[in-house]
């Protein structure tokens, strides 16, 4: 499947601030976040940056943006529907939790419960945004649960590495408890990483090229000539293809960037203190933002669609 | 709304017979000229005459190689493919803005390009390539199974099947209710064998392909063998002139 940029970075960055979104909520619950009003404003402006900033950009690679409001109607059947709809609606707490934070000082009590709804929001939100691929039995890497597991798993994951390097800008006091979160999210999200990986590399789709034609009875399909001397949308769209020595070294540089780099440096970060420590978790959030692109960017040029056996493929 | 109707009224469809398609490209060819001033319309051509022309087309004519692995024997099928109008159709569901939708009186699929936002997720939904996007004009676009043409009181009753079917040169392709089962089309189905495109993909597709007839050349069975020019003798003297009996009887003596 093409990668498309401006979908990498708003699955990415929405995904990040709706991350972020939920943590913001669910850690005043331990009493890790003090209603400090400039932190208060400060994440939720990226939080809320990050969210509108996605979901601008992916209203770009539509052809028609300016009719981008009618996306939220199929709610009933349309998971990209649902997405927005869920897009929109999580914007309302969340305003609410911000203003009564930032605004009045408080994170508890009734702010708090808005707080928590924002973050279930946040969470149907990511979810939706699995399911638009997830849903897709075009693609078996992407019809499958580890789909849906990563999307909500990177989303807490960036959401978190976020969280930890904020609160050490802010000296707040339980940074090694946000530290030990974010440890635990990177090695979940390396967890669910390598099943994904594993699951693409071990299935093939039901449909082949004999399934395609409907002439398996008659023996082995293979494409002899093809509709067209040049290529066509169907197969730039649908048949991007990466090479599988690059996709090699590109699981590389995710495991790297996204997972190995953030772990040590989040590590570290939590075994020193003061100015170095809020440094190296800072470069984390860099490392993990730049590791969750390619990630991303390889969740679509390794997928791989049917429509491709009658282009020349004989498994999909 | 992209709910799919519970059911549809008819099930107009195509039938494609893939034992005498020739690979033409006549269908494909006579799409391109119908639709491109049709409900569709344009059918957008990028750099026609450039380098690297591109453009969107209904109809796209595949030509695979069948190699039976056991006999080495390998035979052509010349394939083409439009929109299979699917009953369980996933590019209509899929769609976020009701741009898509699936007729109830008769199933056509079609695509409103007045609400379409051209996210292309249709075509992401869609196992069969059926829909093209059309960049200049940013929306999505499909086979319309000729909407424009076949119930147009204008045209002469027999032309009013879609461009595909009444061009084709050898009547490979045929057009009618695939849910009456009395129809013609759903009486060749079911005396040819006819079946649908990848039924894994639950996609319930309503036009239907007719799998070539068995091969003559290659088999070993006589009764259905064609004769091969080394087989061949001419044995008979019927209609022969007296000169040729006289060589013939001189040389075959």
């Amino acid at each position: 499947m093409h990668p498309a940029k401006s979908v990498i970075f708003f699955t990415t960055a929405s995904g990040a601030g709706y991350g972020l979104l939920i943590w913001l909520a669910v850690l005043v619950l331990p009493g890790w976040l003090p209603a400090d009003r400039l932190f208060g404003f400060a994440t939720f402006a990226l939080a809320l940056g990050l969210i509108t900033g996605g979901l601008l950009s992916s209203t770009f690679h539509l052809g028609h943006p300016e009719r981008a409001w009618r996306a939220m109607s199929q709610w009933r059947t349309s998971w990209l529907s649902r997405e927005g709809v869920a897009a929109l609606v999580t914007y309302v707490p969340a305003g609410l939790f911000g203003i009564a934070w930032v605004f009045f000082g408080t994170n508890t009590g009734a702010a708090l419960v808005i707080g928590l709804v924002s973050a279930v929001m946040a969470f149907v939100t990511v979810y939706c945004t699995a399911m638009i691929y997830a849903s897709l039995k075009t693609i078996r890497a992407w019809n499958n649960i580890w789909t849906r597991i990563a999307y909500v798993a990177f989303s807490l994951m960036t959401g978190a590495v976020l969280m930890h390097a904020l609160a050490r800008l802010f000296g707040f006091q339980h940074l090694n408890d946000l530290g030990g979160l974010a440890l635990v999210t990177i090695a979940l999200g390396t967890f669910v990483k390598r099943e994904y990986w594993r699951f693409i590399d071990t299935t093939r789709s039901h449909s082949t090229a004999e399934t395609a034609t409907g002439l398996g009875d008659l023996g082995k399909v293979r494409l002899l000539e093809a509709p067209h001397t040049e290529v066509n949308y169907l197969m730039t769209e649908m048949g991007f293809k990466i090479a599988r020595k690059h996709a090699a070294k590109l699981r590389n540089m995710v495991w790297a960037a996204a997972f190995g780099v953030p772990f040590i440096l989040t590590a570290a970060a939590v075994a020193m203190s003061g100015a170095g420590a809020t440094a190296l978790s800072l470069l984390a959030v860099l490392s993990a933002g730049i590791g969750i692109v390619i990630e991303r960017w390889l969740f679509f040029a390794e997928a791989q669609h049917v429509v491709t056996l009658y282009y020349g493929e004989s498994t999909a | 709304m992209t709910d799919l109707p519970k059911s549809t009224g008819k099930k107009l469809g195509l039938v494609i017979d893939l034992d005498i398609c020739v690979g033409c490209h006549a269908c494909a060819v006579n799409c391109k000229e119908w639709n491109t001033s049709g409900h569709m319309a344009p059918l957008t051509d990028l750099l026609p005459y450039g380098e690297e022309p591109s453009g969107v087309w209904f109809n796209r004519i595949h030509s695979f190689e069948v190699v039976d692995e056991n006999s080495g024997d390998s035979r052509t099928v010349h394939f083409p493919k439009s929109c299979l109008h699917c009953d369980d159709a996933p590019c209509v569901t899929v769609c976020p803005t009701g741009a898509s939708y699936k007729r109830e009186e008769d199933g056509i699929v079609l695509v409103n390009a007045d609400t379409c936002i051209g996210c292309k997720l249709c075509s992401w939904a869609c196992p069969y390539g059926a829909r093209e996007y059309d960049e200049d004009a940013g929306v999505m676009k499909k086979c319309t199974l000729c909407v424009d043409k076949i119930y147009n009181e204008n045209l002469p009753p027999e032309s009013r099947v879609p461009a595909c079917v009444s061009t084709c040169p050898v009547a490979a392709r045929h057009f009618g209710d695939l849910g009456d089962p009395n129809s013609d089309v759903s009486r060749l189905v079911e005396a040819r064998g006819g079946y649908a495109l990848m039924p894994e993909q639950d996609c319930a597709p309503v036009n239907r392909y007719l799998p070539p007839r068995p091969r003559k050349n290659g088999s070993d069975d006589e009764m259905i063998r064609a004769p091969r020019m080394l087989e061949y003798k001419d044995t008979s003297d019927d209609g022969a002139g007296l000169l040729a009996r006289w060589v013939d009887r001189i040389l075959s003596s």
